[in-house]
C-alpha cells in the first residue's frame, strides 16, 4: 500500500492505495464520493468522467497514484457554492436531459469540459464531443438540447420540447 | 387547480440528486463488515466439468469461502415464471436452472463457483486460482441446427432442444393455409430480428445481508420489481418465507427488461451471507454483464401476407424460431408467444392469422424480455412485409396501410385481443404533416446533387401494454398475477406518501405520480412523496415493465386516493355539520354545496389523527388506504413513424437525417417525460436497426462482449427526433385513460429505418427488397453490389 494525496473538490485528501487501485475506486471507496459511476471496464461509457487539473478524464483509466498532487473535481463539486444547481445542471433538469441518472455525472463532467473549451458548441460539435459518453435512456436528444441551452443558445425551435 | 397537476410538464424532482452525485444506486451501498464475491464463469459454451479443485484457491489471501454446486444441494433452481403449452396441448420442456453449474456448463458465462473474500481484488485473484477441467462438448448455437435430429442436446434430460412448438390460433391453421393458397397475391419475407444486449448503463449489483438475531435476510438488488424477486427467490429457490426476506431496489440505473428477471447471483449473495456470516456484495462488470444479463430478441422468421386484387389483407402466416438460450429466464417463454403472436394483427383488419413459434435451447446466454419484448418482433415483420407487398403490387405503402386500417372500436382481432380505442388515420395524418412527406421529392433531389441516396420509410405499430389482466394471463400460463398496488398514507398535517409496488429506474415516477394525486385533491404536488423499491414499506406489487406503471400502478394510486377522498369527505361532513352527499372537494378545500361553508384539506387530515371532534362511532381515525388494481384488458398504444435516411453509395453508410413519431398514448400526465420515453425508445430502436448485434461464433463465444465490440448508439449516431402525442384516444377501461409510452419508440422505429434504407436503394435502381439488421455499412454495401 502506498499513500496518495490530492485535492478533491477543493479539499486536501489522502489515503492508502495499491498500485493497481484505479482513481475511480479511490474516489468511490476511499473517499465515499459515489457520484462518479462505473458503467464499463473498457473506458467506453464515460460514466466515470472527472476533471483532473481541469481536464476531463475517465477515472477508470487512471491509477489513483497517477493523480498524486492533482486537483480533481467530481460531480459532487459541480453545484454552485450555495448548493444550488449550476447553469449546466439546471439546464439538464429544465430540458429533461436525464432519466435513470446513471450516466448523468459523466455527462455533466464532459459537457462542462466541452463548454470550457468551446462556449457555444454547435449541435454537431456536441454530438461529436460526447463520443465517449454513453446514455441508454434519453436517445441523447435532451442531453444535446440541454448543453446547447446551457451555452446560451435558443433551443425553442428544436422539435419535441 | 394548483400548478403541476395532470398534463403539466413538471420538472423532475429526482433530477436534483442525480445531477449532484447524490443518487443512491446499489453499488453505492456498503454494509458494515461486507465481503465480496467474484464468480468463476465458464469460458466454454458446452462441456462436462471433470474436475473442480478449489483447495489452492482457498489458501489465497483474504478468502473466506469458496462455493460450488455441492454447497447448493437442497437449494431450488432458478424458476421460470411462465409455462407455455405447445400446439399439441403439452407443457413446454423446462430444464432445471441451478444457481451454480451442476456437472455441466451450458453457455459461456455460466457460474461455476463463487469466491467470497475480504476484498474484490482478493476474490478475483482466488477465482483465477481455482482449477477447473472441462471436457468440451459440441455446442449448438444456430437454432435451426439445434432442432435437427441428432443435434447435441443442451440438456441431456430433455427430449430435444425444442422448448415448445406453439401454434396460435391453432384452430385457424387450415383456414389460413387455404386463404394463402387461393389469394390473388402473396408476399413472403424471411428475416432475422437481431439478438441484442439491453445494456442499461448501471451494471447489476447484489448485496446479501443476514441478521442472525432476527433470522431475517435482506437483499439489495438492481431490480425493476423487488416484490417479484422476493417471491421467486424466497419461495422457489431458498425457501425463505417472505416475512423473513426483504428486498430493496434503490435508485436503479436503467433496466429495459434486463432487470426484471431473478438471477442466480441474487440467490447466491442471499445464501452466502448466511453461510459466511457476513454481508456479501457482488458488483457486475460490463464484460460480465454481456455474458450474464439475459439478452433480447433473436428471432428467425418467415412471414407470408395474402392480399386480394385491391390490396386488402386476407391472411397472415408466420413461422418463427425463437432463441431461449441455455436456460429459461423468468419470462422468456411468454415473449415469443403471448407478447408476440397476439400483436400480429397490428393496426389492420386481417381476418385470418396463424403464428407458429418454435422456441429453441442453444448454448448461449438466456434470452428474455428487452424493451418491447415480442411486440417489436411482431411489428417489425408485419410492417416490413406490408412495405414489400406495397412495392410488389405497385400501391403506395401509406395507402396500402390506410386501406386496411381498423377504424371501428372496440375491435376483436383474430389473435385473441380486443383493442378498446385507436385512430390510426389520425396518427398517420399527423405523421405525414410532421415529416413533410409532400416535400420529400425535393429533398431527394438535393441529396442526389450531393451524391447521396435518400429514402423514406413509413410504418405503423401497435403494442399491448398495461400488463396485465391476472385471470387472463393465468389461463395463458403465467405463474403470477399482474395487478399493481398502492398505499396512500395521509399525514396529520396534510402531506401524503404514495407507496407503490411499481419501481422507477428512469421513468420519473417520483414526479409523475404526485401529479395525479395532487390533481385529484387539489393540492400542490410538493405535498406528495413517492416511496418505492423496498418490500418492507410498499404493498406487494409486480413492478415496472411492459409500460405498465401508470396504466396499472397509476390506476391503483387513483383507486386508493378515491378511498382517501371518500373518507375525508365523511370527516369534512362531520366538521361542517353537513350531509356527506353535499360535500365537494376542490382546490384542497371541502365545501358544502351551495354555501360558503368550507374546511381545508389540512384541517380534515389533522382531525383524522387528532380525533377530538370526530365521528368515532361511525369512522375509524386515520387516513390511509390501499388499493390493488387488476386491469380488465391490456392497453393499446399505437402510432405512425417516419424515418428519412441518406445512404452513401460508396460505403453503404446510413445516416438518419430525420425521424418523426406520431403516437397515441391516450391521456398524458407529464408530456415532458412522455417525450423523453419516446426519445429513448427511438435511440434503442435505431441502435437495433443500424448498430447493435450480439454475435456468437460457432463455438458459442460471444464475439461482441464489450462496448469495444458491441456498437451502442452514440450521440452522433442519432438526430434530433420529432415526436408528437396530440392524437389521443383515451383508454376506456382504466381511470386515467392512459395507455403507456415506454416501449413505443423501440417497437415502431426498426421497421421505419429498414423501410427507409430499402426505399433509398430501390430509388437508386437496386433490386433490394430486404437487408437484415443491423444495417451496417458492409451489409448495405454488399446489398448494393448484388442487385
Amino acid at each position: 500500500m502506498t499513500k496518495v494525496s490530492m485535492t478533491v473538490n477543493g479539499k486536501a485528501v489522502s489515503g492508502e492505495v495499491e498500485g493497481r487501485t484505479l482513481l475511480v475506486d479511490f474516489l468511490r471507496q476511499g473517499l465515499g464520493l459515489t457520484g462518479t459511476h462505473v458503467g464499463c471496464d473498457t473506458s467506453q461509457c464515460g460514466a466515470c468522467v472527472v476533471h483532473v487539473d481541469g481536464k476531463a478524464v475517465k477515472s477508470c483509466t487512471m491509477f489513483a497514484l497517477e493523480a498524486e498532487g492533482a486537483h480533481v473535481t467530481t460531480i459532487e463539486g459541480m453545484a454552485n457554492p450555495d448548493g444550488s444547481l449550476s447553469t449546466l445542471q439546471q439546464a439538464f433538469q429544465d430540458h429533461h436531459g436525464l432519466q435513470c441518472g446513471f450516466c448523468t455525472p459523466g455527462m455533466i463532467m464532459s459537457a462542462a469540459a466541452l463548454l470550457a473549451e468551446n462556449p457555444r458548441p454547435s449541435e454537431a460539435e456536441i454530438r461529436e464531443y460526447l463520443e465517449g459518453n454513453l446514455c441508454r435512456c434519453t436517445g441523447y436528444h435532451n442531453i444535446v438540447k440541454a448543453i446547447m441551452a446551457a451555452s446560451g443558445q435558443d433551443v425553442s425551435s428544436i422539435a419535441a420540447e | 387547480m394548483p400548478d403541476g397537476g395532470i398534463g403539466a410538464s413538471s420538472k423532475r424532482r429526482e433530477d436534483v440528486r442525480f445531477l449532484t452525485g447524490k443518487g443512491n444506486y446499489t453499488d453505492d451501498i456498503n454494509i458494515h463488515g461486507q465481503a465480496y464475491v467474484h464468480f468463476l464463469r465458464s469460458d466454454v459454451a458446452h462441456g462436462r466439468i471433470r474436475r473442480l479443485d478449489t483447495a489452492e484457491a482457498e489458501k489465497m489471501p483474504g478468502v473466506l469461502r469458496i462455493f460450488t454446486a455441492a454447497d447448493f444441494e437442497g437449494v431450488g433452481g432458478i424458476p421460470c415464471g411462465w409455462q407455455v403449452t405447445d400446439r399439441h396441448g403439452n407443457p413446454m420442456q423446462e430444464p432445471k436452472h441451478p444457481v451454480l453449474a451442476e456437472g455441466k456448463v451450458r453457455y459461456v458465462g455460466e457460474m461455476i463457483a463463487g469466491v467470497v473474500a475480504e476484498t474484490p481484488a482478493q476474490a478475483r485473484d482466488a477465482a483465477e486460482a481455482i482449477v477447473v477441467d472441462i471436457e468440451e462438448l459440441p455446442a449448438v448455437i444456430d437454432m435451426k441446427e439445434a432442432v435437427k435430429d441428432g443435434a447435441p442436446k443442451v440438456h441431456d434430460e430433455l427430449e430435444s432442444n425444442l422448448c415448445y412448438d406453439w401454434g396460435f390460433v391453432e384452430e385457424n391453421r387450415e383456414a389460413v393455409d387455404e386463404a394463402i393458397r387461393n389469394a390473388h397475391h402473396v408476399t413472403t419475407l424471411e428475416l432475422v430480428n437481431n439478438r441484442l444486449v439491453a445494456n442499461p448503463m448501471e451494471p447489476r449489483v447484489a448485496i446479501g445481508v443476514y441478521d442472525r438475531a432476527s433470522d431475517e435476510h435482506t437483499l439489495y438488488t438492481t431490480s425493476q420489481n423487488p416484490h417479484v424477486i422476493r417471491l421467486l427467490m424466497g419461495a422457489f429457490v431458498l425457501g425463505i418465507p417472505e416475512h423473513k426476506l426483504r428486498v430493496i431496489s434503490p435508485d436503479v440505473g436503467g433496466g429495459f427488461g434486463s432487470k426484471i428477471f431473478h438471477y442466480a447471483e441474487e440467490a447466491f449473495c442471499t445464501f452466502a451471507a448466511k453461510a459466511v456470516g457476513r454481508p456479501v456484495k457482488w458488483t457486475c462488470s460490463r464484460s460480465e454483464a454481456f455474458i450474464s444479463d439475459a439478452q433480447g430478441r433473436d428471432h428467425v422468421t418467415k412471414i407470408e401476407l395474402a392480399l386480394d386484387e385491391e390490396g386488402h389483407f386476407l391472411a397472415i402466416r408466420t413461422d418463427t424460431y425463437a432463441n431461449m438460450g441455455a436456460y429459461l429466464s423468468t419470462f422468456a417463454p411468454s415473449v415469443p408467444t403471448w407478447l408476440h403472436g397476439t400483436l400480429m394483427a397490428g393496426n389492420y383488419k386481417t381476418p385470418l392469422i396463424y403464428v407458429n413459434v418454435k422456441a429453441v435451447f442453444t448454448n448461449t446466454v438466456p434470452v428474455d424480455a428487452y424493451r418491447g419484448a415480442g411486440r417489436p418482433e411482431a411489428s417489425f415483420q408485419l410492417e416490413r412485409v406490408i412495405d414489400k407487398a406495397a412495392r410488389e403490387m405497385g400501391i403506395d405503402p401509406v395507402e396500402l396501410r390506410r386501406r386496411n386500417f381498423i377504424t371501428e372500436f372496440p375491435y376483436a382481432t383474430p389473435v385473441a385481443v380486443e383493442y378498446d380505442t385507436g385512430d390510426y388515420n389520425a396518427t398517420m395524418d399527423k405523421l405525414l404533416e410532421m415529416a413533410d412527406v409532400a416535400g420529400f421529392e425535393k429533398r431527394l433531389e438535393e441529396s442526389r446533387k450531393r451524391g447521396k441516396l435518400r429514402g423514406l420509410g413509413i410504418n405503423c405499430y401497435i403494442e399491448a401494454c398495461g400488463i396485465a389482466p391476472s385471470s387472463l394471463v393465468g389461463q395463458l400460463g403465467a405463474r403470477a398475477g399482474l395487478y399493481e398496488s398502492a398505499t396512500v398514507r395521509v399525514n396529520a398535517t396534510g402531506g401524503l406518501v404514495i407507496m407503490t409496488g411499481s419501481h422507477s429506474h428512469g421513468q420519473g415516477h417520483e414526479t409523475a405520480f404526485p401529479q395525479v394525486v395532487a390533481d385529484m385533491i387539489g393540492i400542490d404536488p410538493s405535498m406528495v412523496e413517492v416511496v418505492h423499491g423496498d418490500t418492507a414499506n410498499t404493498p406487494m406489487g409486480m413492478g415496472t415493465y411492459g409500460s405498465r406503471s401508470l396504466a396499472v400502478g397509476g390506476s391503483a394510486i387513483v383507486r386508493a386516493t378515491e378511498k382517501i377522498i371518500a373518507k375525508a369527505k365523511k370527516i369534512a361532513a362531520h366538521l361542517l355539520e353537513a350531509s356527506e352527499a353535499d360535500i365537494e372537494l376542490k382546490d384542497g378545500q371541502f365545501t358544502v354545496a351551495g354555501t360558503d361553508k368550507s374546511v381545508a384539506w389540512g384541517d380534515v387530515t389533522l382531525a383524522a389523527y387528532v380525533p377530538h371532534n370526530y365521528p368515532l362511532e361511525d369512522l375509524e381515525p386515520g387516513l390511509e388506504e390501499t388499493a390493488f388494481y387488476d386491469p380488465s384488458n391490456f392497453t393499446y398504444p399505437a402510432g405512425a413513424y417516419a424515418c428519412e435516411v441518406e445512404v452513401d453509395p460508396d460505403t453503404g453508410k446510413v445516416e438518419i437525417v430525420s425521424f418523426c413519431a406520431a403516437d397515441d398514448f391516450g391521456n398524458v400526465v407529464n408530456p415532458m417525460i412522455v417525450d423523453g420515453q419516446v426519445h429513448g425508445g427511438l435511440g434503442q430502436g435505431i441502435g437495433q436497426a443500424l448498430l447493435e448485434h450480439a454475435v456468437y461464433d460457432e463455438n458459442g463465444q460471444l464475439l461482441t462482449g464489450s462496448f469495444m465490440d458491441y456498437a451502442m448508439p452514440r450521440a452522433s449516431d442519432v438526430p434530433f427526433y420529432k415526436v408528437d402525442h396530440s392524437c389521443q384516444t383515451p383508454c376506456t377501461h382504466n381511470p386515467l385513460g392512459v395507455k403507456g409510452c415506454g416501449e413505443a419508440g423501440a417497437i415502431g422505429s426498426p421497421p421505419a429505418v429498414v423501410n427507409a434504407v430499402v426505399d433509398a436503394l430501390q430509388r437508386a435502381g437496386h433490386d433490394v427488397t430486404h437487408i437484415d439488421m443491423p444495417l451496417t455499412p458492409s451489409r448495405v454495401w454488399a446489398a448494393m453490389q448484388q442487385g
